[in-house]
């Protein structure tokens, strides 16, 4: 689960990013968070996997008290997260394979349990036969397909999705969205920020939008509401 | 730590040693010149502690007789130097057992001295009823007639006491800003390893790599610096001393004071250059990339 309680986000420059922002986003839900570029959408997700640290207010993820939280407990936060970016952020110098077990190695899986997992969720991200592949040999989409594929590897309670199919064709961006479609009904809460209008609009899902760092519109089946 | 884990991280430092080729020769260059000196300042150091103890030990008069002197006229000397007061003992030893001492503490290669070759005087031995007695009989057998010369640890003692004072002041001093400009160099060089692999690091946070885990690559590649930066200093210092021990060990016994035998003193040196090698390198890691470490 996903709490926040009267979140705000200060930037040492004065600038504030979030103003009293609060929801809740309970197990097994898909939300979209939308908004104008510079609305905050960045700090709030940042906020999320504790790359930042709110200035005042609640936030509770999977557990985790993230105001309150010590440093050294930041990792085990992020082992019950999975977090995609729209410039996938794999190693590489790793095959498909070693990029996905990467993120089981840091937490010291047992092998067997590395290899069995990652063949798992690359079969479900359809990339089971390009294992020994290295990711400039890959087309975009199937570098998201990877980095989805590490995101979920852990089994996490929580995805953040950062504008996925940002750089990707429409084509692709379904497959993407399938994907975490899919993971979703697995009953992982994934959150994904994203500009994509038609998406949005035809894969209704709950709408979170944000305007000048507060929360303006939540809708259960929300469409985009923004002209591009 | 797991081992396949810690297996990993080995892997890993010698991968990223190899990856960043002149980066890595820089960062060794940095300890091979640090170690260097503060191998030779703790040579130094440690040798100047030797003698200095073997003055404090030494209560003894050593009188050198001149050269020429005869066996009749030796046994004049030793009558005079029975008669003065506050003497126990007069003991005599002639320059062939002296350097017979020598060859004893530093080895056959000094037997190329003896007959006419030998630089050593015949010596009288004189002992003091008290040690604070025997800076007067030194002065007083100095004085006498076939004495080239009379020598005492005490006075020596305080003189070397004074250098090995400032020595011992100067050369820590400067070992240790040795050691803050090594530390420094290494961790901006390792800094800029380290920059490229920024993203690597912010991966591993992000997928829930701990401080440690992150970590302890790169200390190993630190440790490997200083350990692969320590090889030279070794064996130039281990060259050099056996060097200067043999060229410095006849003098020095002359005067009845000798140096650390090169065996296990050099066994650990070696060792505590090795030590210092790996724990400048290793911090030298790790304070370059703890900024990369904070949320």
């Amino acid at each position: 689960m996903i709490r926040m309680t009267n979140v705000s986000k200060k930037y040492p420059n004065g600038v504030t990013a979030i103003k009293d922002l609060s929801l809740t986003i309970e197990p097994g839900e898909f939300a979209y968070i939308v908004g104008p570029s510079g609305a905050g959408k960045s700090t709030f997700i940042k906020m999320l996997y504790h790359q930042l640290k709110a200035t005042s207010g609640e936030i509770e993820v999977a557990g985790f008290d993230l105001i309150g939280m010590k440093d050294h407990d930041v990792p085990y936060l992020r082992r019950k997260m999975g977090v995609v970016f729209q410039d996938f952020k794999l190693l590489p110098r790793l095959t498909v394979f070693e990029n996905v077990a990467y993120a089981m190695e840091v937490i010291e899986a047992e092998p067997q349990a590395i290899k069995d997992r990652v063949l798992e969720v690359l079969e479900l991200v359809g990339l089971k036969g390009e294992i020994r592949r290295f990711p400039n040999e890959l087309s975009g989409g199937e570098q998201q397909r990877v980095a989805v594929a590490r995101a979920i590897v852990n089994r996490p309670d929580v995805l953040i999705a950062d504008e996925p199919t940002g750089n990707l064709d429409p084509e692709t961006s379904d497959g993407i969205m399938d994907i975490l479609e899919a993971i979703n009904e697995r009953g992982t809460i994934v959150l994904m920020a994203t500009h994509n209008k038609q998406m949005v609009n035809e894969r209704t899902h709950r709408v979170l939008a944000i305007e000048d760092g507060r929360l303006v519109r939540d809708e259960k089946e929300g469409d985009y509401g923004y002209e591009d | 730590m797991k081992i396949r884990t810690l297996k990993r991280h080995l892997n890993d430092s010698f991968k990223s040693l190899k990856r960043n080729g002149w980066m890595s020769i820089a960062a060794v260059s940095a300890v091979t010149v640090t170690l260097l000196l503060v191998g030779i300042f703790f040579a130094m150091i440690f040798n100047f502690n030797k003698i200095s103890q073997d003055i404090e030990n030494d209560v003894h008069v050593r009188v050198m007789i001149e050269r020429g002197t005869t066996s009749k006229q030796k046994d004049q000397l030793q009558k005079k130097l029975e008669k003065i007061a506050s003497v126990k003992e007069v003991t005599y030893s002639s320059r062939k057992k002296e350097l017979n001492k020598v060859v004893g503490s530093y080895g056959q290669s000094f037997k190329m001295f003896t007959g006419d070759d030998n630089p050593l005087y015949d010596v009288y031995t004189v002992s003091t009823t008290k040690p604070s007695q025997t800076i007067k009989v030194a002065k007083q057998a100095k004085k006498l007639k076939y004495v080239y010369d009379a020598t005492y640890g005490g006075n020596n003692a305080k003189k070397l006491f004074k250098v090995m004072s400032s020595v011992r002041k100067w050369g820590v001093g400067f070992t240790l800003l040795l050691l803050f400009v090594a530390v420094f160099l290494i961790s901006n060089t390792i800094r800029i390893t380290i920059l490229s692999r920024r993203d690597e690091i912010g991966i591993m946070r992000l997928v829930g790599a701990t401080n440690a885990y992150i970590r302890w690559p790169f200390l190993f590649e630190g440790a490997w610096v200083g350990l692969l930066g320590v090889i030279i200093p070794i064996i130039v210092i281990d060259l050099g001393y056996g060097w200067v021990y043999r060229h410095m060990a006849l003098s020095m016994a002359s005067a009845g004071y000798s140096m650390l035998k090169p065996g296990i003193f050099l066994f650990q040196l070696d060792l505590t250059m090795a030590v210092i090698g790996i724990v400048i390198g290793a911090l030298g890691s790790v304070i370059s990339m703890r900024r990369f470490l904070k949320i």
